[in-house]
């Protein structure tokens, strides 16, 4: 007997996106991934001055909300060649490394525990053994027992009022929920801490950037917040300070609480690393340059593929090898096009509103199918995780089989949805340990009397090219990012996003091959087709940010005339 | 100890949280509010019986930097603000729910709350070809706004796409985006626009209700004065530079490091209105001028289009005594902005854009000569 279950919205996410699933069995045997919103960003972008661009593409996205910022810089850098100067690589990568630790950490708890955490279940603990249980795990301050039950008091008054606000409705009490009540206590108590800890380590953003979400300090060419230790308007000593504190409150809560969590509770979800395999090819462009050459060169997080899961060859990226196919989206179709030549346009063929079900066999999502070399790609932590082991990067090794050794199991087990989530946490720390250092370094750097953090030189449009093209990588925490950009006239001509959701949210592409959501889900088991608790793990290890996969590109002329119909 | 029927302040109190901080912020939310430093106590009865208000948060056309900005509320703790202080029935980046789970929850809260949820929307509304440019649950974002505002004591559009159709209404608005006000009738609307809001005149707003039951004054694009009231310019820590004359010409120039004004980079303070200056972001810690960037505008109607390109200054003569001149064709922009959007609604903009890019060129070739 086959059943086809909808899950729309998925919650938890950014953005839309619908899952329709076929089970039989008690199985998942096939799956089908849609983005079911549209903005036309990209669209927008065109005629604009190319400098505005990181603003209005930092907006794809309010999650990660630096990662096309620089993805968009980097691409107009590229395309005009500008040269960024050190304190702006510095700033750079302290506000990146700051974003993956938050977002990391949101992701998490707020956006992924309750997948493996029963609240309700927490309601029945014993706080004197979830005491025992936290300082089993690490020597975190919030660890007594009276403290336990404070939180089991405050979740007890919450549920009797009846009125469980986000947590209501939710499937509580799912057989697949696995963890004793102690254990989900502790979960519970750290998913609130969790909420204060991301707002104040997040205050990086605000001392470098002004604000966060959407920090306003970006500039092409390099950051719009100067450098100087005898001013009370710049980077002085009083700033650097103020985010070594947030670095701190970072650190410790990602090795006491964040890592620890991780360890604890993977060993009662280990069927996991048996469920969301994909094709086994992962991608990475590399990030966080790490020496005075300047982003591309010298990367701390190496750029490389992987291929069907093969760890002994890590092979480069090539940016020419990228397409992006819309066999199965709706747009006017064109064939599989690189970025910098695709040309289509919206064009809606679904069902009428409301609707029950996708019809699959057509075009069913307002995403596209990026391929490269006609291959589907994971992108992500895990992706990352996978490069940079296989390429020897120390750090994530010995992070990488510290974890594997206290799990007592091998790195197959990373190809899967548990991997997935293992990995974002190792990346986490990881990151967390590494941030000091640029931090000094561009300390260091100030205090050699280098206060640039501008190429003022390619500032003006008219010193640029009439023509020119370029691309902008970032590995944003969810994965391999890339900006698209080319300009005529000091004007943006064509814009073109492929980010990391649409490689990994993508429907299947012209030969009918599945993208990443789709190959995971299959196989999975679902206990309760009416609460497919199963296909939120899975989904949700991918971290899904939709609105940011979902962009178009077009003829101008097409726009205007189509404009004016209105 | 009976904690059911605890008020916030025990609650927190519960957990570490003083009577002082929680004092501290009753103040601050007085402060956002413009109330006098006095009805703080008040706030803080208010807030201590639990009478939160269900909330239905509604996403649409949006980036969730709203939902973000909600996570980093710093007065109340966000933690705090989402379990305490306010019922968050339904909000997509949150809720444990998921699928027909969620969409019940929501129908639940709508039934029970009817004529007394605070409905909150994120992000624009497409209308072009029959909605189908954002679908949740099968069904259009035009279709679910409307059946939540039908129930709604009143309506409270974030961030500017909610607000005016913020990114996607821009030049050429793709999908026909529209902000909450131009769909929305019979139910009172708020519009706290930014790029994102700042959650703290979310709180505001939302303790106001609780106080006095009743909507705080708005100005004319619906927006609260207690936020919107003043422009940037009026407030603005470099405003001292600007009198004098003194401004930022090349980015990490001296005038950059020692924080003169940033009129000639492309600062859109002169014709913004927010409290940005006074509030501040996360926690009170910075806001965009302060770390060195131009204000580029976000809670204005006709965002982007009116203000971009953002690195072009203001079409004015720098200077000493400038400030009136300036006003007036801040005034001017604005008052062009707003008429096309009465009349003409998503083709405003369009024609918006040309009318102000017009404005800017001739003031700017005078400028030039
Ligand atoms: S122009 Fe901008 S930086 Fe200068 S005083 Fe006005 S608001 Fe402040």
């Amino acid at each position: 007997m086959a059943d086809r279950i909808v899950v729309d919205p998925i919650t938890r996410i950014e953005g839309h996106l619908r899952i329709e699933a076929k089970v039989e069995n008690g199985v998942i045997t096939d799956a089908w991934s849609s983005s079911t919103m549209f903005r036309g960003i990209e669209k927008i972008l065109q005629g604009r001055d190319p400098r505005d661009a990181w603003y209005i593409t930092q907006r794809f996205c309010g999650v990660c909300t630096t990662v096309h910022s620089i993805a968009s810089i980097r691409a107009v850098e590229n395309a005009v060649g500008m040269k960024v100067p050190f304190n702006a690589e510095m700033i750079r990568n302290v506000i990146m490394g700051m974003q993956y630790v938050q977002d990391h950490v949101i992701h998490f708890y707020h956006l992924h525990a309750l997948d493996w955490v029963d609240i309700v279940s927490a309601l029945s603990a014993d706080p004197v053994k979830t005491a025992a249980l936290q300082e089993s795990i690490s020597d975190w301050k919030y660890s007594s027992a009276d403290y336990f039950r404070g939180i089991q008091e405050r979740l007890a008054a919450f549920a009797k009022t009846g009125r469980l606000g986000p947590f209501g409705n939710a499937y509580w009490g799912h057989p697949a929920y696995k963890l004793p009540p102690e254990a989900n206590l502790m979960a519970a108590s750290h998913y609130l801490q969790a909420l204060e800890v991301q707002k104040e380590i997040i205050k990086v953003h605000a001392i470098l950037g002004s604000k966060n979400p959407h920090p306003q300090t970006f500039l092409t060419g390099g950051m719009s917040i100067p450098c100087d230790p005898n001013s009370q308007n710049a980077i002085n000593a009083d700033k650097i300070a103020m985010i070594m504190e947030c670095n701190k409150i970072a650190k410790e809560f990602v090795e006491k609480v964040y890592v620890p969590d991780i360890i604890a509770v993977a060993p009662f979800y280990l069927d996991w690393a048996a469920i969301g395999k994909t094709s086994g090819n992962y991608m990475s462009y590399g990030e966080f340059p790490d020496g005075r050459e300047g982003y591309p060169n010298n990367l701390w997080l190496p750029a490389g593929i992987i291929k069907n899961g093969d760890l002994s060859t890590v092979h480069p990226v090539d940016h020419t090898k990228i397409t992006e196919d819309v066999v199965h989206s709706w747009y006017k179709d064109t064939g599989p096009r690189h970025p910098w030549e695709g040309a289509t346009d919206q064009k809606y063929t679904g069902p009428k509103p409301p609707y029950e079900f996708l019809d699959v066999e057509q075009k069913y999502s307002f995403v596209k199918s990026p391929r490269y070399e006609g291959a589907p790609m994971e992108v992500g932590p895990l992706s990352r995780m996978l490069v940079a082991y296989a390429s020897g990067h120390k750090e994530v090794q010995d992070a990488v089989n510290y974890v594997l050794t206290t799990l007592g199991v091998g790195p197959e087990v990373l190809f899967s949805t548990l991997g997935r989530t293992a990995a974002r946490a190792v990346e986490t720390l990881v990151v967390a340990g590494k941030m000091e250092t640029w931090l000094m370094a561009l300390a260091a750097n100030i205090n050699t009397g280098d206060y640039a953090i501008q190429d003022n030189s390619k500032w003006d449009p008219t010193t640029w090219p009439v023509q020119a093209q370029g691309y902008g990588w970032h590995e944003a925490p969810r994965g391999a990012l890339g900006h698209w950009i080319v300009i005529q006239n000091k004007e943006i001509k064509n814009y073109q996003a492929v980010v990391p959701s649409t490689w990994n949210a993508a429907p299947r592409d012209d030969k009918g091959v599945r993208s990443p959501y789709e190959e995971a889900l299959i196989g999975t088991p679902i206990a309760d087709p009416e609460r497919p608790l199963e296909i939120l793990r899975t989904i949700h290890s991918y971290d899904p940010c939709l609105a940011c996969a979902v962009h178009v590109y077009d003829e101008k002329n097409e726009l205007k005339s189509k404009v004016q119909i209105l | 100890m009976e904690v059911l029927f605890m008020g916030l302040r025990e609650k927190l109190e519960l957990l570490g949280v003083s009577r002082r901080d929680f004092l501290k912020f009753c103040t601050a939310v007085s402060a956002t509010l413009a109330l006098p430093p006095a009805m703080a106590p008040k706030v803080a009865e208010a807030l201590e019986d639990d009478n939160r208000p269900p909330v239905i948060w509604l996403e649409f056309q949006s980036c969730s930097g709203d939902s973000e900005s909600l996570l980093r509320s710093g007065r109340p703790k966000a933690g705090d603000l989402v379990l305490d202080v306010i019922s968050l029935d339904y909000a997509e980046v949150l809720m444990a729910a998921a699928g027909h789970y969620a969409e019940q929850a929501k129908h639940d809260s709508m039934e029970k709350n009817k004529g007394k949820y605070v409905l909150i929307v994120e992000g624009s509304i497409p209308v072009d070809e029959d909605g189908i440019y954002c679908c949740i649950a099968g069904d259009t974002a035009v279709n679910h706004l409307k059946k939540a505002a039908a129930g709604a004591a009143m309506v409270i559009a974030v961030g500017n796409c909610a607000s005016f159709g913020g990114i996607p209404a821009a030049y050429p608005n793709p999908t026909g985006a529209k902000g909450v006000a131009d769909l929305v009738r019979g139910v009172p609307v708020v519009n706290l626009p930014g790029c994102p809001m700042n959650c703290d005149n979310l709180t505001a707003l939302i303790v106001h209700y609780l106080i006095f039951g009743t909507l705080p004054a708005l100005d004319n694009q619906l927006r609260p004065k207690f936020a919107h009231g003043k422009r940037i310019h009026d407030n603005c820590e470099r405003r001292g530079h600007f009198d004098a004359g003194q401004y930022v010409e090349k980015w990490g120039d001296e005038a950059h490091r020692q924080g003169w004004c940033l009129y000639k980079m492309g600062c859109k303070g002169p014709q913004t209105w927010h409290n940005c200056p006074t509030l501040r972001w996360n926690d009170g810690l910075s806001w965009p001028v302060m770390a060195g960037h131009g204000c580029v505008g976000c809670s204005e109607p006709g965002f982007i289009d009116t203000m971009s390109p953002f690195y072009r200054r203001l079409p004015e003569v720098p200077g000493f005594g400038v400030e009136s001149s300036a006003t007036s064709i801040g005034l001017k922009l604005v008052g062009v902005a707003t008429a096309f959007f009465a009349v003409h609604g998503v083709v405003s903009v369009i024609r918006n854009r040309g009318a102000v890019k017009k404005v800017e060129e001739e003031y700017y070739e005078k400028e030039e000569k």
